[in-house]
């Protein structure tokens, strides 16, 4: 058994855990990480990255074959499109390796030792460590549990054969004729609506009453049509029952009514649960918030000198906020900064339209007992919109009425997710109907439509 | 040559901010890597804090009584090693807190004495972290309501961070109450304004007036003292009682007590306390506030308050039922010693389920105890004197001292109260029943 010690031993090495041990590296702690896999963790090989990928391909592949068609308004012609997913998926992981390649030379920059192996905690201040060479033992000052998050599993759906959770379903090689997706969340949604452009038939079951449940119907209502617009078949109440591989049917039960939709594979994209089995998490007896370890606002549990940060913490379960999380432990560990006190953390969903929001919703607004204003400003108005052919969707800004002050943006578009910077500036600027106005925003540009949104709400619009 | 900067690192306690009790160096001085700089106060301890560079003192962030938030500046160090190098604010290690020793400074020594003990080291209570120290607000801006969200950018924020200001209690000027940065510079001009101690040297003024901070130690008093009287209700219960006997005892076992330590009356009452506990259980306990509950322990630890040039702390005989009178006579000796040299550890200075005051000859004919928060139970020991007692024929000259005991009424109803006085009086007046097995 080979023996380490150091200051700070982060346990994952996804967005937050690679990103709290460079910090604690480039703060002069000395750091080791530990992971069983590649550095990167979810977001980075099996999440945000690769699924950006294949939305991507898909939509090049769906232009390219809505030319060949003759669809093309743009008079652009061609025939003959095919798609070799093998390549596609082959040029994905090239991007993943590019990507993971880079974390690990950041790390090492920073001077953070990295161990490759699974971690079982033994106490509070120790961790053992399985690697291929034996059980390496590490002390640390300063443990941080960063170890993500993993899919649920619906019972009767148990992951495996062509029950895919989104992992799989990320690099299968061949366009299945048949896509189920259990569950409209936006991951279920993004990756059913890539398959639906790559010519597969996709069948979404929601169990609530409509997709995108944790928003707003009119946010998704462009979602909606657009899937429409696709072939998939969206079905919302719907319960699904179990599977028949021998006839790839899988049952469905929407009210008292049972039926049976083909599918040569089924997506279970019902949502994620923290990473804590197997951990030795018992040993420490953290206290608990539901199924995720309760932090303070500097990422510290009930154990001093333990943090947690990222997906093992609650929701929203979002690289970003978990690297956000990362950067404060680290200066936590050192006595820098004042914790957690952000205003905004934004979501995107690279949906077709693209969803982005940040801040409250105008229902979650009113629900404070403020005085709430809405503007909303259609794409159609606007002229790179008119020029992307994605005139569908809006921007819209929720406000405090007496004193303009900006409480949420939203927007659904094409494009719409690079909005999400400038969403959360001005939140975390606590930028003012005013504020957002009076600054130019370059023409022709989608966030035109942030400032003439921003001019409804004063009563001043120009376009509209 | 590299401008280094010293924050105020996290010193555990799961606390914002921490007062300066000490500032270790001057501008000029010359530091080494390592050498204390300064000492820093939580509610539970007394943290060392060491440079992390070696070079020059520049500047220095806090004066001693200050509260700054964690990550504040604390010191700036020209560093001579780097040259060139950017400015780049450095980690500052802390020492495991608990192996940090006590070492309260004492700023302003107690010139006055007082009946009331507190603790200045105490594990069991729970102290509201206070906010910082709140910054004279922007008179032109009306005051941030109550509960309002806080506005300001985060480059505001995290200069408001950084200078201890909590903007909580700061008026934002700008568009929708947003705090800008003119409003933290106005705070900070009017913070460094200071005291007021400034006068005119065109006006005479008669009257001098000096401002001493109240700081370190006696601060810590203060806000445990306020804040014990504030939430528990007291009463007080006064008795007479006859210590005649008690004291011709303490006499006779002091003519034979050989190498062991003198006797005062505090052992013999510790003894009485224990004895009285198997009658009265719940006079000893703690009050956890937050949890509305009553913790009733076993043993018996008994607080004994102590002076100290620093001023009054409370270290604790532990398991005193274990104990002989003498065994508590030497306890109670090393603890005192341990208190008055700054030496007393944490767990010394905490878990004590009652507390003796005792103003020895200096005391009164009756004084009102302030309970050691979280206990609920106080006693008072005045001052020995003889006086005439009528025996039911005769003046007889006796020797007398009133006991005055404070209970929380939250949880101690008058009668237990009484009853609890009625019992020390009997032992304390017939010492036999003290030691007699029942």
């Amino acid at each position: 058994m080979t023996d380490l010690s150091c200051n700070v031993l982060v346990i994952g090495a996804g967005p937050g855990g690679y990103v709290a041990a460079i910090r604690a590296g480039q703060l002069g702690l000395e750091t080791i990480i530990v992971e069983q896999k590649a550095h990167g963790g979810t977001c980075l090989n099996i999440g945000c990255i690769p699924s950006k990928a294949l939305i991507h391909a898909a939509q090049e592949f769906f232009a390219v074959r809505e030319a060949s068609g003759g669809h093309s308004k743009l008079g652009i012609r061609t025939s003959d499109v095919r798609i070799d997913l093998a390549k596609t998926v082959a040029w994905k992981d090239g991007i993943v390796r590019q990507l993971t390649g880079g974390v690990s030379g950041l790390l090492k920059k920073a001077g953070v030792r990295s161990v490759q192996g699974r971690a079982r905690i033994v106490d509070g201040k120790t961790v053992a460590v399985e690697t291929a060479d034996g059980v390496v033992r590490i002390s640390c000052r300063n443990l941080v549990i960063a170890t993500g998050s993993r899919p649920v599993e619906v019972p009767s759906l148990p992951f495996g054969g062509n029950i895919l959770s989104s992992t799989e379903a990320l690099s299968l090689t061949a366009v299945p004729e048949t896509l189920a997706v259990v569950g409209g969340g936006y991951i279920g949604l993004e990756i059913g609506t890539a398959y639906a452009k790559l010519g597969a038939k996709v069948s979404i079951f929601e169990a609530k009453p409509h997709i995108l449940p944790q928003y707003d119907e009119e946010l998704s209502r462009p979602v909606v049509a657009r899937l429409k617009a696709l072939g998939v078949a969206v079905h919302v109440n719907a319960m699904v029952e179990g599977y028949d591989s021998d006839q790839s049917m899988l049952r469905v039960r929407t009210g008292s009514e049972v039926t049976e939709s083909a599918a040569e594979k089924v997506l279970v994209t019902v949502g994620r649960q923290p990473a804590l089995e197997d951990l030795g998490l018992d040993q420490l007896r953290l206290d608990m918030e539901g199924r995720f370890i309760r932090t303070d606002t500097r990422g510290q549990t009930s154990m001093r000198g333990v943090y947690a940060i990222g997906d093992v913490t609650g929701e929203p379960m979002l690289a970003h906020r978990a690297m956000a999380q990362g950067e404060i432990v680290a200066d936590a560990m050192v006595g820098h900064g004042g914790g957690w006190d952000k205003r905004a953390i934004p979501a995107v969903c690279f949906t077709d339209p693209e969803l982005v929001v940040a801040g409250l919703l105008p229902d979650q607004a009113r629900d404070t007992g403020r005085d709430v204003g809405v503007a909303t400003y259609p794409l159609q108005a606007n002229g790179r919109a008119l020029t992307l052919e994605r005139p569908d969707g809006f921007v819209r800004i929720v406000f405090d009425k007496p004193s303009g002050l900006v409480l949420g943006l939203q927007a659904v578009g094409a494009g719409c997710s690079e909005l999400a910077g400038e969403f959360a500036l001005a939140l975390e600027m606590c930028a003012t109907l005013t504020d957002i106005a009076a600054t130019i925003h370059a023409h022709p540009t989608l966030g035109e439509t942030v400032q003439e949104a921003a001019l409804m709400g004063l009563g001043k619009a120009l376009h509209a | 040559m590299a401008i280094r900067t010293i924050r105020l690192p996290d010193v555990g306690e799961g606390v914002t901010e921490a007062e300066v009790a000490e500032i270790l160096v001057k501008p000029g001085d010359l530091v080494r890597e390592d050498d204390p700089i300064a000492a820093v106060m939580t509610d539970k301890a007394t943290v060392e804090i060491t440079s992390a560079y070696s070079g020059k003192v520049v500047w220095i962030g806090g004066e001693v009584g200050k509260t700054l938030a964690i990550g504040s500046d604390l010191i700036r160090i020209e560093d001579d090693t780097a040259a060139g190098a950017e400015e780049e604010p450095k980690a500052v290690p802390v020492a495991e807190p608990a192996t940090v020793a006590q070492s309260v400074t004492p700023v302003e020594p107690a010139k006055q004495t007082t009946p009331s003990p507190i603790s200045a080291v105490d594990s069991g209570t729970r102290t509201a972290v206070s906010s910082p120290q709140p910054m004279p607000p922007n008179a032109a801006i009306p005051p941030r309501a109550e509960g309002a969200p806080v506005l300001a950018s985060p480059a505001v924020r995290q200069r408001a961070r950084d200078g201890g200001i909590d903007l909580r209690q700061v008026s934002g000027s700008g568009p929708a109450g947003r705090i800008t940065h003119a409003d933290l510079d106005s705070l900070f001009q009017q913070a460094g304004q200071g005291g007021g101690a400034a006068t005119s040297s065109l006006q005479p003024q008669p009257e001098t007036v000096e401002t001493v901070k109240v700081a370190g130690l006696r601060r810590m008093i203060a806000r445990r003292m306020s804040e014990a009287n504030a939430s528990i209700p007291h009463i007080t219960v006064v008795e007479e009682v006859d210590v005649t006997e008690i004291e011709a005892l303490r006499v006779k076992l002091n003519e034979t007590r050989g190498d062991r330590p003198k006797l005062t009356l505090l052992p013999l009452i510790a003894a009485a306390l224990v004895k009285a506990k198997q009658s009265n259980p719940k006079i000893f306990a703690r009050y956890d506030d937050e949890a509305d509950e009553v913790q009733y322990s076993s043993a018996v630890h008994i607080g004994i308050a102590t002076m100290t040039d620093g001023g009054l702390m409370v270290p604790v005989l532990r398991h005193a039922e274990a104990l002989d009178l003498f065994g508590m006579a030497t306890e109670i000796g090393r603890l005192s010693e341990a208190c008055r040299k700054n030496k007393a550890k944490r767990e010394e200075l905490s878990g004590s389920t009652i507390t003796i005051t005792s103003l020895g000859p200096l005391g009164a004919i009756a004084t009102t105890p302030i309970i050691n928060k979280p206990e609920v139970a106080i006693l008072g020991i005045n001052r020995m004197a003889v006086r005439p007692s009528w025996n039911g024929t005769a003046f007889v000259p006796r020797t007398m001292m009133n006991i005055s005991a404070s209970f929380d009424h939250r949880v101690i109803d008058g009668w237990d109260a009484a009853v609890f006085v009625q019992k020390m009086k009997v032992l304390l007046e017939t010492p036999a029943m003290i030691f007699m097995k029942d």
